[in-house]
Formats: structure tokens, sequence, C-alpha cells
């Protein structure tokens, strides 16, 4: 099968790889950007692990060809965190929390809960377990996970006061 | 209640344990920068895929692979005759030699189960790899598939066509004196056969590995999705008759595995063929999810029948199991038999009727299925069995279920005590769980709140379990060991022998060092799942962490800071008993302002100017230590649980869900609770959701997450916890606790719905709960 040259935003940098038309997005983004913090968990859509966001949106990566993500803006896990050792509101949420056990999932719990607040910055515990349940965690129980994603946003409301103010 | 006497951790000095410290593991898994062996990509790295069975049973015919060998990219197709050899050993120093069902790693001459690999294919990428699987051609002859516990005993065909029958193991009941006149004399005596379906593992991680034979120094490098490295170290030696020295693994991150990866299985054993036939290039085999779930290890389809007696109070008398499971046609590890380790565990936290008043038998079957493997606490089906059996004769008697387990629980008086299979119960408090659980879920209100709802028509219900979890410290599981060296700088590098898979070892093992040595906790790294590095040990699994593997993190923090503080006693001109040492920074006690030596200077003076050490003191920083556990530690719980179930729908939704345990000290509150929560949703997952289902001619037909429904955080509720703390005789305290909440969890959620469903008569006694099921249960009763 013929490559083709995809060129797209990836984390801020603008990137440019050859792959078949048939490679997904998240192994592409694995094998030939060497951001393995995408993770395949299920390679049908349904356990979220490889969540990215692409122009800002959560979707599946395990479910685009690259050469539909030509031209976009795409942010992976890696991207989320503001640079050095620190972490996002999220990513240190889950941490505090005890959001994440084994870590496989949490990539894409990390995406998901960052889109999803970015949508709804102040849910309720109902709409957090709905936000979040497109993505499976199997080690957790999600306890920490919903703890997380409510301290979460209650960093990030307490971070919009202190801007404002 | 006698006060606890064994010493816990340092006291007053301790500082990290108990508390609910953030992970070390997490700044990198949640930054996405962990490593997980489909993150390890090896220059010149090949990729593997399978060709597997679409058949349950029959001959295979033909194999044609010419059309895959010429496809694009591929290296090899190899079959049976290149990968199979009739040396080959198959045993686990976990297991033993003794294997009942021949060993095979790819199919040969016939096939046994949909999913068997025929062929493996390798190409230069995953891709090529699969357009190549899809080009190789297997006839078959179908033969009639043998499905299910009882056809497996009732057929005369075999799984096995080589062994005279299809039952891979088989305890029977021994001939106990007086148990019959137990039963002969009882005031009532009940009988009751409880069912459950086969689910599985689904670590989010699939199964992996690389495996590199480099022909040169004819050395094997392998790297595993696992729960320990030197299993699959000792295995590959034995089936390759391979010096174990000459095969290096390690394991990094790894997706969870819940028994699952304890085993090297057959795929992993043809990719490491398949890389010593190939030679230099890393063989990398990521299985996909489908495969996961056709081929990944099978568990908990089994069959508990429960006969008891007990007089007219309830109290519980005698009680005779049999106890038949399904371990498909080759279980992982060995023969597959959880009845031997259920007919230990069965009596749990009541008393019974003492010595000899209960007996066990087990049988396992072979069918045409995916193999058992381990699975959180793969002996449940006994507390599955049992915890439902005392609602069942509590509603009999007319008894209330919390009431029932208050006659019958072991109280801490009567301490220790032995059990009627002869364990020794010496620091476990079922009875304050049950109080502690009763009490935190409100039972005698939600009684009320169910009366008054019963008389509105809804069903309402509540759920116990009791569960007594052992950790088994014998034979093969018996030990783990710490290497804890001190470099010259004063930072701690402790490698143990664990295989952490998401259970925290990296913080709760640095906490309880940290601790006993008195070094700041940012001192100290934990390292482990490196054959090069790693003392020999078991790997992380049975619940066995926090005793076991902690015991040696004490034995070596112990020893270590004996000898740091030898040093500093001679370097701050003190006595040995007079020297403090905390934060890294040793002191004389009761002389604030004196002279302190940090760990650092310590550790120069150890390795770079050791003619400054005290005469005799042997120089640097290290001490190896292994810990030998006792045969069995035990910590217990009481889970309870209310439910409503929708008559019209058929679902059951959870209100609330408690969990009282008792692990002893915690080491870190939020990693127990962690374990509590995971081992619950599975449990949930299980009785209500997830189903690995068969149709009769052996297909799997639940084979994706849009069939196979794994619960999402809009399923499970949240949960509540409550802590009594019993210590143990091991150091610190500390007892195992990882599988209970996935063994205690299905018998108090299907106690809920017997409960809930009660006004209507209906007898539950098989899974799993999905809506159509119940609105059967329900339809049958009022039928």
């Amino acid at each position: 099968m013929t490559d083709v040259e995809v060129t797209l935003t990836v984390n801020g940098r603008a990137r440019t790889v050859r792959v078949e038309p048939r490679k997904t997005l998240a192994d592409t983004l694995r094998e030939d950007l060497r951001l393995t913090g995408t993770h395949l968990g299920c390679e049908h859509g349904v356990c979220g692990a490889c969540t990215v966001l692409l122009d800002g949106e959560p979707v599946r990566a395990c479910l685009m060809f690259a050469v539909q993500a030509a031209g976009a803006v795409v942010t992976t896990v890696e991207g989320l965190s503001p640079g050095g050792d620190r972490l996002s509101p999220v990513q240190a949420a889950f941490r505090q929390c005890h959001g994440l056990q084994c870590g496989f999932c949490t990539p894409g719990f990390v995406v998901s809960a960052t889109a999803f607040l970015a949508e709804n910055p102040d849910p309720t515990d109902a709409e957090i377990r709905e936000g979040i349940s497109g993505n499976l965690c199997r080690c957790t129980g999600y306890q920490g996970i919903v703890r997380a994603v409510r301290a979460a946003a209650d960093t990030m409301a307490a971070d919009t006061q202190e801007a404002s103010a | 209640m006698s006060a606890p006497t064994t010493p816990v951790g340092r006291g007053a000095a301790a500082r990290f344990t108990g508390q609910r410290l953030p992970r070390k593991e997490d700044p990198r898994l949640v930054t996405g920068r962990g490593r997980y062996v489909d993150d390890v990509q090896k220059v010149g790295t090949v990729h593997a895929t399978f060709v597997r069975s679409q058949i349950a049973r029959g001959r295979i015919l033909s194999i044609d692979v010419a059309e895959a060998q010429a496809s694009p990219g591929v290296v090899a197709v190899l079959l049976a005759a290149d990968v199979n050899s009739p040396d080959h050993q198959f045993w686990h120093n976990l297991t033993g030699p003794d294997m009942t069902a021949p060993g095979r790693v790819l199919a040969d001459g016939d096939v046994r189960y949909v999913g068997e690999p025929i062929a493996i294919v390798v190409a230069e990428n995953r891709y090529l790899a699969e357009d190549a699987a899809e080009l190789v051609d297997v006839e078959y002859e179908p033969g009639k598939a043998i499905v299910g516990l009882r056809q497996a005993l009732e057929t005369t065909e075999r799984v096995h066509p080589g062994l005279d029958s299809n039952v891979s193991a088989e305890m029977p009941q021994m001939p106990i004196p007086g148990l019959q006149e137990r039963f002969d004399g009882a005031a009532h005596t009940f009988s009751v056969r409880f069912d459950q379906h086969r689910y599985v593992c689904v670590p989010m991680e699939t199964r992996g590995i690389i495996s590199t034979w480099d022909p040169w120094t004819e050395r094997l490098e392998i790297v595993i999705s696992g729960q320990g490295v030197h299993e699959p170290r000792a295995f590959y030696a034995r089936m390759l008759d391979i010096p174990e020295d000459r095969i290096h693994v390690v394991m990094g991150d790894v997706g969870g595995g819940f028994g699952q990866k304890i085993f090297p299985t057959r795929e992993h054993h043809a990719v490491v063929i398949a890389s010593r036939i190939i030679g230099e290039r890393p063989v990398k085999w990521i299985e996909d999810r489908a495969e996961n779930l056709i081929a990944g290890g099978h568990a908990r389809e089994e069959s508990i029948e429960i006969d008891v007696a007990v007089d007219e109070e309830g109290t519980l008398l005698a009680g005779r199991v049999n106890h038949l499971e399904d371990v498909g046609a080759w279980p992982a590890g060995g023969n597959g038999q959880n009845g031997a380790v259920g007919a230990g565990i069965f009596p749990g936290p009541y008393r019974w009727g003492g010595p000899g008043s209960v007996s066990y038998a087990g049988k396992a079957v072979f069918t045409n299925t995916t193999g058992q493997c381990a699975y959180r606490g793969p002996w449940m089906m006994e507390t599955v069995g049992r915890e439902q059996m005392v609602d069942v004769v509590a509603a009999k008697l007319g008894i209330d279920p919390l009431e029932f387990r208050r006659r019958n629980v072991i109280q801490r008086s009567e301490l220790p005590f032995t059990s009627p299979t002869t364990l020794v119960y010496d620091a476990i408090s079922p009875a304050e769980t049950l109080e502690q659980a009763a009490e935190l879920i409100g039972y005698e209100a939600f009684r009320a709140e169910q009366a008054a709802a019963r008389a509105e028509g809804r069903l309402i219900g509540i759920g116990l379990s009791l569960y007594v979890e052992p950790q088994f410290g014998f034979g093969a599981l018996g030990t783990e060991a710490a290497t804890l060296r001190i470099e010259p700088t004063g930072k701690v590098n402790v490698y143990m022998s664990t295989g952490s898979h998401g259970q925290s070892v990296e913080t709760t093992m640095a906490q309880i060092v940290a601790d006993n040595l008195g070094v700041a906790i940012d001192d100290v790294t934990i390292l482990q799942g490196d054959t090069a590095s790693s003392p020999y040990g078991a790997g992380t699994g049975g619940s066995r962490n926090a005793a076991i593997a902690g015991g040696a993190a004490h034995a070596a923090a112990d020893a270590m800071r004996e000898k740091v503080v030898a040093i500093a006693a001679h370097l701050l001109e003190a006595s040995v008993d007079d020297v403090e040492l905390a934060g890294s920074v040793a002191s004389v006690k009761g002389a604030p302002g004196t002279r302190t030596v940090s760990l650092a200077e310590i550790a120069g003076t150890a390795y770079l100017n050791t003619d400054a050490l005290p005469p005799g003191l042997e120089s640097g920083l290290e001490v190896s230590k292994r810990y030998k556990a006792p045969a069995f530690m035990f910590s217990n719980a009481c889970h309870a649980v209310t439910v409503e179930v929708d008559r019209e729908t058929g679902e059951v939704r959870i209100l609330r869900y408690v969990v009282s345990e008792d692990c002893g000290p915690m080491v870190n509150p939020n990693v127990v609770e962690g374990q509590i929560a995971g081992g619950v949703a599975q449990g949930v997952g299980g009785v209500f959701y997830e189903h690995m289902i068969y149709d009769e001619d052996g297909n799997p037909t639940t084979t994706t997450f849009m069939d196979y429904l794994v619960p999402t955080a809009a399923e499970i509720p949240d949960l509540e916890y409550g802590h009594v703390v019993t210590p143990s005789p091991t150091p610190g305290g500390y007892k195992g606790m990882g599988e209970g909440g996935a063994i205690a969890s299905p018998p108090a959620l299907l106690n809920a719905v017997r409960d809930a469903l009660a006004p209507l008569g209906v007898e539950l006694t098989d899974q799993a709960l999905s809506p159509d099921h119940v609105l059967a249960l329900i339809e049958r009763a009022s039928g």
C-alpha cells in the first residue's frame, strides 16, 4: 500500500508523517510520533483509552485513520501537562484522589475529563458519572476517578476566580 | 476483647505508613509517560499475530500457508511442526510438574477450543502480519463440541482424546466419622445448588510480550506484561532447556492482570520460540481485545451444592459441599482446581459444629472452551455459595439474615479459633465487621423502610456477605525478598521481588522502608520486575503484597538501620542506643542543637572513606533480606448492600454499598480502599453485566466490549468504608486484602436481590442477573 504524507499539529507542534492510508491515528501517534501515552484497550471504540482531542473535541484515536486528521490540531495526554514536571489540574487531581491504579486507562480518562470540564465546568456528581461513562477502568471502581473530576472542577473554578479577582 | 500484642511499625516514629500518600507511580502515569510493553519499540522489531481455530473441536485436515508466506513483509509463518517439541515442559514453579492436560504450543492435528492458536505469523508490522494471517487456509473436520459442566461429565467423548475422562482434577468427599450423624440428628437440613456463569479478568491492557534471541551470546531477552518476572524466566528455561542465567526478563508498567497474567501462556510460548527461530530481531505480540476475550483465559463458571444441618435456633451444625468447575480445555498453570482451596476456606467466619463438621469435595472438568485462569480470588465460589446459603437457610427458618449471622459468627473472645477444616484464625474480626457494616448501612432503619416500600409494591432489598480472606504463605508463595542499597549519595534503592501491575507497590513499600529506616520518603525508590536485579519471588498476586513483600521490606530496612546507626554513632561519638535516625538525618537523642550527620554523609563514609568506619564494620551499605511468612494469614470483611429492583424492566439499581474490612494497620488507606472498590466493581460487573457466553457449538458470542459489558462509572455506586484494625503477627501487623472485594461482593449483591424479590416468592440460585433474567425469574415465580 502506498504511503501518504500527512501533516497535522500535535501538542502544539506541526508534524509530518508518512503512513499507509489505513493506519489509525492511534498507531500513528504511538509508532510514528512516539507518543505512547495514547493507549489501545479495545481497538473498537468502547474503552476510551485512546481518547485524544481533535480540534478540541474528544475522539477515539483507534476509530480514525491518520489521514483523516490531516490539518487538524491534536492534543494527546502528553500535551496536557503545562511542561516541565508540572501536572494539569485534572492530572494533579487524579493523583491526589487516587484516581488510578495500573494507569493504563488513565490517559483516556484524563483527556475525556479535560474535555468534559471544558464543556461543563460545574457538573453535578451524576453528570460526572455520565460524562466519564465512555471510558472503562478495571482497577478503581471509578471511586477515585469521580472524586478526581470533582476536585479538578473545584480547582479550576478557584483558579478562574483568582484570575478574575 | 484481647489487646493486640503485636508490635506495630515504629509507633510514634511512623510518619509515612498509615497515611493517604499520593503515589510515586502517578506522575509518569497521568502524563502518558508510563512504559507498558507495547510502548517499548525496539529497533528491528517484527510483529506476531495468530491464526486461531474457528471451531471448538475437530480434526485439522490441512493448513495452506503458501499465500501467507508470499504476502508482503512476512518474516515467518510457523506451524506446530516448526514450533512444538516433544521435549517441551509446560510447568511452573508455582504449580509444580503435575499436569493432566497434555501441553502444546500450537494446535497439532486437531483443535480443542475456539481461539486455539494454529499458526503464528510474523511480519514487518502488525498490519502486514494480520493481512498474511487472513491468507492462511485451514480445513477442518468438525466434531461435536463438549460445552458446559454437565455435558462434560455425561458425554463419552473426550476433550483430550488421550485421557480416559473429562475430569481434570478431583478431590472426593473425605469420610468424616460422625458427619452423617450430625445431619441425621439435626432439627433441619437443607440442600441447595448455586450456579455461576463464566466471566473474565479483562485487564485494560491485554497480554503482550517482546522476545529477542541473540544467537551470538545465546541469550533470550523478554519484555512481558506480567505479574512477576521470575516465573516466566524459570518457565522458559525449562521449556526450552536453556540455562536460567541466559534468560533476562523485565516488565515495566503493567495495565492490570487480576490473575490472568500470572503465567506465561501458549501464545507467549509461540512468540518466544518464534524469536529463537528468527534470531536477532525482537518479536512483539500485543494481543487485541477480541483475542483477550476469546482466548485470554476465562473464569468463574462453577456450580456448588451445599447441604447444611442447623438446629432450631439456626446454629450451623454441619456442612457438606460439592464444588464443580469448568476449567476449559487447557487451564492456565496446571490442572485447575479451585475446589482444593475452597475446601479449606469454606467454613469462613462461622463456627459450624467444630472439628469434623464440614466436608468438601471438588471436581474440575475439561470442556471445549478457553482454559480457566486465575481471577481475583479464584476459589470464591465457596463464599458465593456459603453466603447465599446462609440467607436461604435464615429465610427458611424465619430468622433475619443479620441475626442468623450474629448467632454463628466467630467472636474475638474465641480466638485463636480452629476452623472445622483446621485453619487457625488468630487475628480476625468477623463479628466486629458485621456490626460495623450493619450500623453504617443502617440495617434496622432499612428494614423499616423496606416494609413501607413493600406496602407500596416497591422491591427493595438488603444483602450481607461475610468473608475471611486467606493469604497463603507456604510453598512457592511463602517468601518475598528485598535488597536494600543506600547509594553513596544517601539515596535508597530497594530491589524487590514484586511484580506490581496496579497495586501501588512503589509507594507502599517506600512508606514501610522510609519509616523503618528513618529516611525521607522522597529518598526511597522501589525497583522491581527485572530478573537481573530483582531477588527471586513469586511476583504480585494472591493478596500477598502487604504482608509478605512488606515483611521483606521491614526486615531489610531494620537490618540496614542497625548498620546506619552504628556508623552514625561512631561519627557522632555516641552510643548506638542514643542515636536517632529520622528524615535521613542522625542525631543524638535528647541533645538538640548538637552535631548531626546526614544519611549522605553516612553513606559517603561507608563507601568512600571506609577507614573512618567503626572497626570491624563491613564497608558499603547493602543488605538483602528474605521474609518467610506464616503458612496462612487472614484478613476479613463484611459487605452490606441495598438494591431496588424495577419490576417492570428487571433492572437492579444499587442504592448503597458499604464495606467494613479488617486488614490490620493500613500502609496506605487510599490503596486499601482502592483495592476494595476495584474488586467490588468486578463483582457488580460479574453479577449484573458480564457474561462470557458460549453457544452449544462452543462458539463464544460475547467477543467485543459491545457484547461483553464491563461496568462504567454510571453503574458503580459510591462505596462507603469502615475499618476495623486487628494486627496480624506479620511485621507491621499487615494483612493482604487485594482479592476480598471481588469475592465478597457477588453474594452480597445476590442476597440483596433475593431479599428484594422475596415477596414475589422468587427462588434465586443462578446468575447473571441481566434485566431479562430478572424478569424471567419474576415471571417464573408468578407463573
